[in-house]
């Protein structure tokens, strides 16, 4: 029997959604039993956090009993290195139901603490990948037929902006972002960041109800392999999953070249040091674990609260969360 | 004035913008998973009551407003300033101009109480209440009996304001007006 103070039960009449999420949850595990992926669980405290210039680890002091020397440590943004670990380590396909943090999201669609299911697919292409989210998803809302959109990303730049996002110069993408949205940022803003701009304002709005976007700018490609598109573009082999203009999953094909993943930490702390953030030191072990060899693998991540709301049709990510950050 | 960084945006906060103070209606986080967080605000300029969308970097920081919304009680109009005083017991006077009174201007009545917003100590906005009693100055002779739903006509009341009211209203009479809609609600 869950017991709440009556404050907390006043404030969060949502028990209905503690039993939604606990059937979602269930739906998912047998999802993946039935595929015969392994359920793993890995810390969630870490000696390394992420490098991405635009996800902020928390971070935490672990000190040992009978010092006073606090190490720092980590808490994950999501379990990506370790689970790539497990992957090198002859784990076959894994799935993890984690709770992920990041510093500064919070918003009617972000929590810092959350809930992350990431899964891996040893010899899956993007495209397989793909078709399997889009069947979770079916699964979990069952209650609408989702007709299911593949778009590139220069296919969602062209049919909502009439502009090609892969070879249009910096000064036409600039300029179709201030055409759209009101904002001052410097000239040297990067490229990257007025795509970002345009993306979240003008076209995630516009987007098929539930749509896959993939091959994205090879500037974006994070942990993604890239890859040279049907037009002779280098594209990274990523997607993310829009339902309703929420986006749900962001899933790769999975770079397996240590010395690539090398070149991308510290490309990383470059736009890390050019945004005023600290450095992070690149994880070692993720490095050592592809110098000893990752299988070819695609992997996603999907916001579990994110598919709870729309499971829900609830628009405030509180909503669907026993309680808050603001509460907890 | 002091600043607000982006993480302290809220709806309801008081903002310089390019020279005018602004009201936050709306405040989103957004940020795609991977990528660059921004903060889109809907945005009231409280001079010209402009309401548009406006975005901004993660971090950015900018001014706020002296800006306070104050009850007041309605005095008089000399025809160039309309003069309010602090209901607060302070008998303090403001003097608003035209393009801050304007459209309450049509629900503005002696002794009634008033949000009056104040920029660096002088008026810039003035809201009626909901509601306001207003007297008919003028309209068609009312129908004997006719109190059922279905006809309306116009009447000018005193403050100048016309509203649509039933047949059975007579010149002379008080009405209960909705601000927000410029409606008649009923007989005040």
């Amino acid at each position: 029997m869950l017991r709440l103070p009556k404050a907390d039960i006043s404030q969060h009449h949502q028990l209905h959604q503690l039993r939604n999420r606990a059937k979602v949850i269930s739906q998912i595990r047998a999802f993946f039993a039935a595929r015969d992926v392994l359920e793993v669980d890995t810390p969630v405290m870490s000696h390394y956090g992420v490098s991405d210039p635009h996800i902020d680890s928390i971070p935490v002091t672990f000190t040992p009993d009978g010092t006073s020397i606090g190490h720092s440590m980590y808490l994950m943004s999501s379990p990506e290195y370790a689970m790539k670990r497990l992957l090198a380590a002859g784990s076959g396909c894994i799935y993890q139901i984690a709770k992920a943090f990041r510093n500064g999201e919070a918003g009617r669609r972000h929590n810092p603490e959350f809930t992350l299911l990431e899964w891996y697919r040893l010899d899956f292409t993007l495209e397989q990948l793909m078709q399997e989210v889009a069947n979770l998803i079916d699964i979990v809302l069952m209650d609408e037929v989702l007709e299911w959109h593949f778009w590139s990303y220069r296919q969602a730049f062209e049919e909502v902006l009439s502009i090609n996002p892969l070879t249009a110069s910096d000064d036409a993408i600039q300029a179709k972002a201030l055409a759209h949205v009101d904002i001052q940022m410097d000239d040297s803003t990067p490229r990257d960041t007025w795509l970002d701009l345009l993306m979240s304002h003008c076209i995630e709005p516009q987007l098929p109800t539930a749509c896959f976007i993939y091959d994205y700018p090879a500037s974006q490609a994070a942990l993604a392999r890239t890859g040279i598109d049907e037009w002779g573009n280098k594209v990274a082999r990523r997607f993310e999953v829009y339902v309703n203009g929420i986006e749900l999953a962001n899933g790769y094909h999975e770079l397996t070249d240590a010395q690539e993943q090398e070149q991308r930490f510290a490309l990383d702390n470059v736009a890390r040091s050019a945004m005023s953030k600290v450095p992070m030191a690149a994880d070692i072990r993720l490095v050592a674990a592809l110098q000893a060899g990752l299988p070819e693998c695609s992997g996603v991540a999907l916001g579990v609260e994110r598919l709870l709301m729309l499971a829900s049709g609830e628009k405030d990510i509180a909503k669907v969360m026993a309680f808050n950050h603001h509460l907890a | 004035m002091a600043n607000y960084n982006s993480n302290e945006f809220k709806s309801g906060l008081k903002v310089m913008l390019e020279g005018d103070p602004c009201s936050m209606v709306d405040v989103e986080f957004v940020k795609p998973g991977k990528g660059q967080a921004f903060t889109r605000v809907r945005m009231k300029n409280l001079k010209t009551g402009r309401v548009w969308d406006r975005t901004f970097k993660s971090g950015e920081s900018i001014e706020a407003a002296d800006v306070m919304d104050l009850n007041m009680e309605y005095l008089y109009t000399d025809g160039e300033f309309w003069h309010f005083m602090l209901a607060d017991g302070t008998f303090e006077q403001y003097g608003a101009d035209l393009s801050a009174v304007g459209d309450c201007i049509k629900w503005l009545k002696e002794q009634e109480i008033y949000v009056v917003t104040l920029w660096n100590d002088a008026p810039i906005a003035v809201a009626a209440p909901n509601f306001v009693d207003l007297e008919v100055t003028e309209t068609d002779p009312g129908l004997k009996g006719d109190t059922a739903q279905g006809g309306s006509k116009p009447a000018i009341l005193a403050t100048g304001a016309t509203v649509r009211v039933p047949l059975f209203i007579e010149q002379g009479e008080f009405l209960k007006i909705d601000t927000r809609s410029g409606e008649y609600v009923s007989r005040a």
